[in-house]
């Protein structure tokens, strides 16, 4: 088997990941795991981000309501068990086993709902429905005061995990790197498959997918549930992380975030998006630690790459042609 | 009674406000085919120069030319410098420049003028009410604020439907090769569009300063409801902006006037509380997803 430069970065991301618990140790911090686990987690939104706006050039600016309502599936499963407050006859629950598919499958619903509805418009109705309806959530848990409104809502202690703790730093690490590359090998599965090809095919021309008989709006719908169960279940493994949520998850900066994830790195490319989501983070944690006007700095950057890089870095590594 | 006519003109004034920002917005896309949403940064750039100048000049009336000129000053530049080179390029590409631009501007308001909100003072001419019905007494300013809505509304339709440059306007957005090959300065119209869509939305930052408080991250939220707005209307529709605008603008601050009231009639206690609030910051997306299923092309669909 030929090694192809993307080949070669794959390998090489894939090792930095593995490396990440030894450079902790030689380094005598944990602060380099605690990063690594949110570029994890931020990876796993961009991967699936791709999926709508790479693959099927549908640009989604509310990806963060489904990352949002995964992290407060797990919150408020939690915080019903903790407070001995049952939620329609259930007790609430604080086994990930539980929780985190939970929070896939609330952010699914959430998905096909605004799914079904921004899916009948094309465009730049598209981008600025799926705004509005991810707003529209912001709103919603803003008003709900009963979990924390605007404050958020703090969970007592990390999920258990088939009953076992996972608050060791490490532990949490190797579950998200395992979350990503699920995430990551099931985005690879079906951009080669039978369902790939018709949502690349109706990115090229709608038209012609839809007069070889395909129901382009089906497939979409099912790509855009997909792809929100992946923020969904991203949101949950955040809420883990910090042990907070706030509709700030929810927030449409935070869709605009991933977005910039998503493009830095490359478009319909499969590691792009982690590199994407990595590079994001890095930047982010060093202007912050600068300055607290980082966006001064990071906006114009965003701006270039819009202009002069829409391949993205990983476009710009992987030289031309290659895929 | 009293109440609901008080809730009507105030929903009307938020109408006016939001048509103001809806009309640059859908004509820059409806005209170049980008979306902006650096529209709101626009919108803020003029409050926070009207409430730079208040502050230095102690008038309101040195203010409001002080925000335009800001506003459509920002807006030229913008476009010269960055929007210019986003004409021929996907949404993808227009979203995330701008996108970038926001953070920019927030990030340099903050830095500049620091995060606490600036207040500014309604002029004095305008600080009293007026009874518009017997018993019935509205704020003088927000009266104003509202024929100047409607006279930029009226100017508008003027601009478009009667003069050269709205005639250019209309050709531009319908079949933009064809105004080029007839030798318009199809560069120099796009700036002036630009500019005066950045203008407007000035116009409304500088207007609102006196009634609400003047922040960072002003402009975002005014933005998203703008989308709403067009999106109802249909996106490249003046007519559409406008129609949009009073649905959108009535039926929040009805909404927020009256359902949790309502609701409070037949349920009772915190539910009734809570359930208000969120029903009611809501409303306004649930009547845009009304409208998709009706119409998902807006109420004013623009062909091509």
């Amino acid at each position: 088997m030929k090694l192809t430069r993307t080949g070669v970065f794959t390998i090489v991301v894939a090792l930095a990941f593995l490396a990440v618990p030894y450079a902790a140790t030689l380094l005598g911090s944990n602060y380099v795991i605690t990063l690594a686990t949110r570029v994890a987690i931020y990876a796993i939104v961009a991967v699936s981000l791709d999926m709508l706006v790479g693959r099927s050039n549908l640009v989604s600016f509310g990806h963060a309501a489904y990352f949002g309502l995964g992290g407060y599936a797990v919150a408020i499963s939690a915080f019903h068990l903790a407070n001995d407050v049952p939620i329609f006859g259930w007790a609430g629950t604080n086994e990930a086993l539980i929780a985190w598919p939970l929070a896939m499958f609330v952010a699914g619903f959430g998905a096909l709902i605004i799914g079904a509805l921004s899916l009948r418009t094309a465009g730049v109705y598209f981008i600025m429905i799926t705004l509005a309806f991810a707003q529209m959530l912001f709103f919603l848990f803003v008003a709900l005061k009963y979990y924390g409104g605007d404050d958020g809502l703090s969970l007592s202690t990390r999920n258990l995990f088939a009953g076992n703790r996972i608050t060791d730093a490490r532990t949490f690490y190797w579950i998200c790197l395992a979350a990503l590359a699920i995430c990551l090998l099931l985005s690879w599965r079906i951009l080669n498959s039978r369902f790939g090809m018709v949502l690349r095919g109706a990115a090229a021309s709608e038209r012609r997918m839809a007069a070889l008989g395909f129901p382009v709006y089906r497939y979409r719908l099912a790509a855009f549930v997909i792809a929100g169960m992946m923020a969904g279940l991203a949101g949950a493994l955040w809420a883990n992380q910090n042990r907070f949520v706030s509709p700030d998850m929810l927030s449409w900066v935070r869709s605009g975030e991933f977005l910039v994830m998503v493009i830095m790195g490359g478009l319909s490319s499969l590691v792009g998006p982690v590199v994407g989501a990595a590079a994001f983070l890095l930047i982010e944690s060093y202007l912050s630690g600068w300055t607290e006007h980082w966006q001064m700095v990071f906006g114009p950057f965003v701006l270039l790459v819009a202009v002069f890089a829409p391949r993205g870095l990983w476009g710009a590594l992987r030289g031309k042609g290659d895929v | 009674m009293q109440l609901v006519l008080e809730q009507l003109l105030n929903g009307l004034q938020l109408s006016l406000t939001l048509f103001l920002l809806a009309a640059g917005l859908t004509l820059v896309f409806g005209i170049m085919g980008v979306i902006n949403l650096a529209h709101g940064s626009l919108y803020m750039i003029g409050a926070y120069a009207g409430a730079w100048a208040a502050a230095k000049t102690g008038t309101f009336w040195l203010a409001l030319p002080a925000g335009l000129a800001a506003a459509a000053l920002v807006g030229a530049a913008m476009e010269l410098l960055v929007v210019r080179r986003l004409y021929a390029r996907e949404h993808l590409s227009q979203v995330l420049a701008t996108f970038g631009l926001i953070l920019f501007f927030n990030g340099f308001i903050a830095w500049s003028a620091g995060r606490s909100p600036l207040l500014m003072e309604t002029p004095p001419q305008l600080s009293g009410f007026v009874e518009i019905l017997p018993g019935l007494p509205y704020p003088a300013y927000r009266l104003a604020m509202m024929g100047v809505g409607v006279a930029v509304a009226l100017g508008l339709w003027y601009m478009i439907s009667r003069t050269r440059i709205g005639m250019l306007i209309r050709a531009g957005s319908d079949k933009r090769e064809m105004v080029e090959a007839l030798g318009v300065d199809i560069a120099k119209l796009f700036t002036l569009v630009f500019a005066l869509g950045a203008l407007l939305a000035g116009l409304a930052g500088v207007m609102v300063g006196p009634i609400r408080s003047v922040q960072v991250g002003m402009g975002e939220q005014v933005l998203i409801t703008t989308f709403v707005v067009i999106v109802v209307g249909g996106i490249g529709s003046i007519r559409g902006a406008f129609a949009g605008a009073l649905l959108i603008g009535m039926c929040d601050t009805l909404g927020r006037a009256f359902v949790p009231m309502l609701l409070k009639s037949w349920l009772s206690g915190p539910l009734a509380d809570g359930l208000g609030g969120a029903l009611s910051s809501v409303i306004i997306y649930l009547v845009m997803a009304l409208v998709l299923i009706v119409r998902p092309r807006g109420l004013f669909p623009v062909s091509g």
